[in-house]
């Protein structure tokens, strides 16, 4: 019998990026609770066992991002969820998830900083996500969903990726993602993680030579040499993995750039605003790393003077690669607030009608 | 006719080690490797490798191993045993490894009864960056960073982890080992086949606690070393079975 | 269309579910729906309040910097966001616990929910009568979406969906008959 509408059901971000999890071929969580996602842990714990998979509530942060490197050394699609202050404890361990090439999915549901700061929405964790995080030259790939049906759907995109090229993907959030409900269609999937074989991973050494899982390389030149092999995926990901959404920005004299949260609250107003004939357009970056330098770069456009308005949860962190990617060809101006505020469509309005 | 008595484990592989004279890591190693031969694991068995001297211990052996940051090999093994419950899980580390930066890593592996074997080099030094003092440090044993000896008031005492692993409710056995003495070697070897063998039997979390020479960040010959283990270190750390 | 509706009261007066409730119905109708909570670390006793945001189509902002509507269920509440209703939106009070001399009548639906819910047997219904009243005067959900969502929350406990099912056509009534 054929289904003639998915079934939707509403699920705050949080639950959904759970619940893609799930779908998704996921089969070790480990994780500590934190607001503003602990709704996330709370229902891996009930739905992953009933799923017949693990779940197991770490002693700490730190604990739980090296259960996901252990469960993905020994072949599992493995991931943790935390928030700001728990992923900076998580950074030791994604270097080293990434120096030893082990596939995992890390979600950030990001909270205002620096410090303890508070438990609302920020999205002041871009650099620490997209520049690598921890110690040595290693790139997460970083996917910020800005619905919650995206944030859904980007799990199995997540997962995908991390085993493709066996690398620890990010999936940056906030806590205004976290927390909202929107109705989200539910896909059953299966097999997912069967896609990729792993015959890296250690599993017993039956039949065939033993597995080593390592980022360490003493012999003089052999680092370098893994580097190279490093950075050659990361230019391979560069080239292919660039996904962005641009909305009305043909003829728009002011381009909006923002991604997550932030990213629809400018569409709703880039909406609005063309209503009443304002030629507004936003890009919104899908990938933050690899940062879809092709939205920005080669590209002419005809309307003169075109401005690029880039609006954060931060004071200016994600500008920094629009205006690299511009190269100085367009003129870049930056609207943030950051501290758990989130920026309005009103204030938006302002800053357009200021650069008009 | 004759009958091969001794040969080099399968588990073992045929390469000189790093380890300094007189260290007791080598031995270790072996001991390690003749029980995975003799209980037949070498196919199913997964090492969770440290930071410390040891951290290169996987190429010395010859089955699957991991890497694990500094202290965290018990969290690596409690998700490669959860993942994989068919397989023989086990971590080796070091005092600074097990007992300063992964303590926290090791209590609550240890508390959840894990069905790991988790061996544990006592040295009372740490060699790999230099001998400087670790937790297990000996009052008044002069390192890197306690020049004139370590000072109860500046650096605290000497951390017993087993005994205090000893009162969790989730710890199977616990067994501390002098490796001083071809006897002590011996027993070494029977607690770690002990340790393997609860887990081949899911009885829980085992370690075993070896007091292993280290000649050179002691400032001694690899004799006087084993001597120094005989007569110092175990009045701090009384060799038997603590749980 | 759409529809911002701003719903507050005290922790433990059932704000969240019934923003809940109206979303999930609004969904079923196919309608875009957003539902975000002020979250905080208080878990009772302190002022709950969601955002509710119904329309024909895709949506922005889940934040509401300027409501159609709201339902407010306490005196803190009232005067803390009040000032977000935009000019002739419609003020669901629940008159037991607020009062104000400032409303203008004219967009203001008051009722003493809490005693009602009360007579009715339930403290904790004020809220499902709160949300009859205001489903009276805006239809931007049917009662029959509603009912359907409860029987799905309440699966297994009939006596739950009933006294709720009462509560709403309480609510409904009693703005109908104004």
């Amino acid at each position: 019998m054929v289904n003639p509408k998915p079934k939707k059901i509403l699920l705050s971000g949080n639950e959904a990026i759970a619940e893609g999890a799930i779908q998704a071929g996921c089969q070790f969580y480990a994780g500590y609770p934190i607001t503003p996602q602990n709704e996330l842990t709370a229902y891996m714990a009930k739905h992953m066992p009933e799923n017949n998979r693990i779940f197991i509530q770490s002693e700490s942060e730190t604990a739980a991002i090296n259960m996901v490197y252990g469960a993905s050394a020994a072949g599992a699609r493995a991931m943790t969820s935390s928030s700001s202050p728990g992923i900076s404890l998580k950074q030791e361990g994604i270097s080293y998830l990434a120096g030893a090439e082990l596939p995992a999915v890390i979600v950030n549901i990001m909270r205002a900083g620096p410090g303890l700061g508070n438990i609302w929405p920020s999205q002041a964790d871009y650099f620490q996500a997209t520049r690598g995080g921890g110690h040595g030259d290693y790139r997460c790939i970083v996917l910020a969903p800005s619905s919650v049906q995206e944030a859904y759907g980007q799990m199995f995109k997540a997962f995908e990726l991390a085993d493709k090229y066996r690398n620890p993907v990010m999936i940056l959030g906030d806590g205004l993602l976290g927390q909202m409900m929107e109705p989200v269609e539910i896909v059953k999937a299966e097999g997912l993680d069967a896609k990729y074989d792993k015959p890296w991973a250690v599993t017993g050494c039956k039949g065939r030579e033993r597995n080593i899982t390592k980022s360490f390389h003493m012999n003089e030149g052999d680092l370098e040499k893994a580097n190279l092999i490093l950075q050659k995926k990361y230019a391979g990901i560069q080239k292919k993995e660039q996904d962005w959404e641009e909305f009305l920005i043909k003829d728009a004299k002011i381009v909006i750039v923002a991604y997550g949260s932030m990213a629809r609250i400018a569409k709703g107003l880039v909406r609005k605003l063309r209503q009443g004939g304002m030629r507004i357009g936003l890009i919104r970056p899908v990938t933050l790393w690899p940062f879809p330098v092709k939205a920005f770069a080669n590209r002419k456009p005809k309307v003169s003077n075109r401005k690029f308005l880039v609006v954060e949860m931060s004071y200016g962190q994600m500008v920094e690669d629009v205006r690299l990617s511009l190269e100085g060809s367009s003129k870049v101006e930056f609207l943030g607030r950051s501290g758990g505020g989130v920026l309005t469509q009103a204030q938006i309005l302002r800053k357009i009608k200021a650069l008009l | 006719m004759s009958d091969v008595i001794y040969s080099r484990p399968k588990s073992l592989n045929n390469i000189s080690t790093h380890y300094c004279p007189g260290c007791g890591h080598g031995i270790a190693h072996r001991l390690i490797a003749e029980v995975v031969d003799e209980l037949n694991i070498r196919e199913s068995v997964i090492g969770v490798t440290p930071i410390g001297c040891a951290v290169i211990a996987y190429d010395y052996w010859n089955f699957d191993c991991s890497e694990a940051a500094h202290g965290r090999a018990l969290a690596v093994a409690t998700a490669i045993k959860r993942v994989r419950p068919q397989n023989i899980v086990f971590t080796y580390q070091g005092d600074g490894d097990l007992a300063a930066i992964g303590t926290n890593e090791t209590i609550h592996a240890a508390n959840r009864g894990e069905n790991l074997t988790c061996i544990f080099i006592n040295n009372a030094v740490y060699g790999m960056t230099g001998g400087q003092m670790a937790p297990t440090t000996l009052l008044g044993q002069k390192t890197a960073t306690t020049i004139t000896g370590r000072d109860q008031k500046l650096h605290g005492y000497p951390l017993k982890i087993s005994e205090m692993l000893a009162l969790l409710p989730g710890v199977k056995y616990i067994e501390r080992v002098a490796m001083d003495s071809p006897q002590g070697i011996l027993k070494a070897k029977k607690a770690i086949r002990l340790a393997f063998e609860n887990q081949i039997n899911n009885a829980g979390f085992s370690l075993v606690e070896l007091l292993s020479p280290c000649p050179t960040y002691w400032g001694v010959s690899p004799k006087e070393a084993l001597r120094w283990i005989k007569e110092e270190m175990t009045k701090v750390f009384p060799p038997g079975r603590i749980k | 269309m759409t529809e911002r509706v701003f719903i507050a009261g005290a922790g433990g007066q059932g704000v969240m579910l019934l923003g809940k409730v109206l979303a999930t119905a609004a969904m079923k109708q196919g309608k875009s729906v957003t539902w975000l909570p002020a979250y905080g670390a208080e878990v009772r006793g302190g002022t709950a309040n969601c955002m509710v945001i119904i329309s024909d189509e895709e949506i922005g902002s889940p934040y509401i910097e300027e409501a159609d509507s709201m339902i407010i269920l306490n005196q803190p509440s009232l005067d803390k966001f009040s000032g977000i209703l935009k000019n002739k939106g419609l003020m669901v009070l629940n008159s037991t616990l607020a009062h104000s001399d400032k409303i203008n009548s004219a967009g203001t639906l008051q009722f003493p929910f809490t005693d009602l819910a009360v007579e009715q047997g339930n403290i904790k219904i004020a809220n499902m009568i709160a949300l009859g009243a205001y489903l009276a005067k805006n239809k931007v959900v049917s009662t029959d979406s509603i009912v359907e969502t409860m029987k799905e929350m309440a699966a297994g406990r009939p006596e739950l969906l009933e006294i709720n099912k009462k509560a709403l056509f309480k609510g409904v009534q009693l703005a109908d008959g104004k």
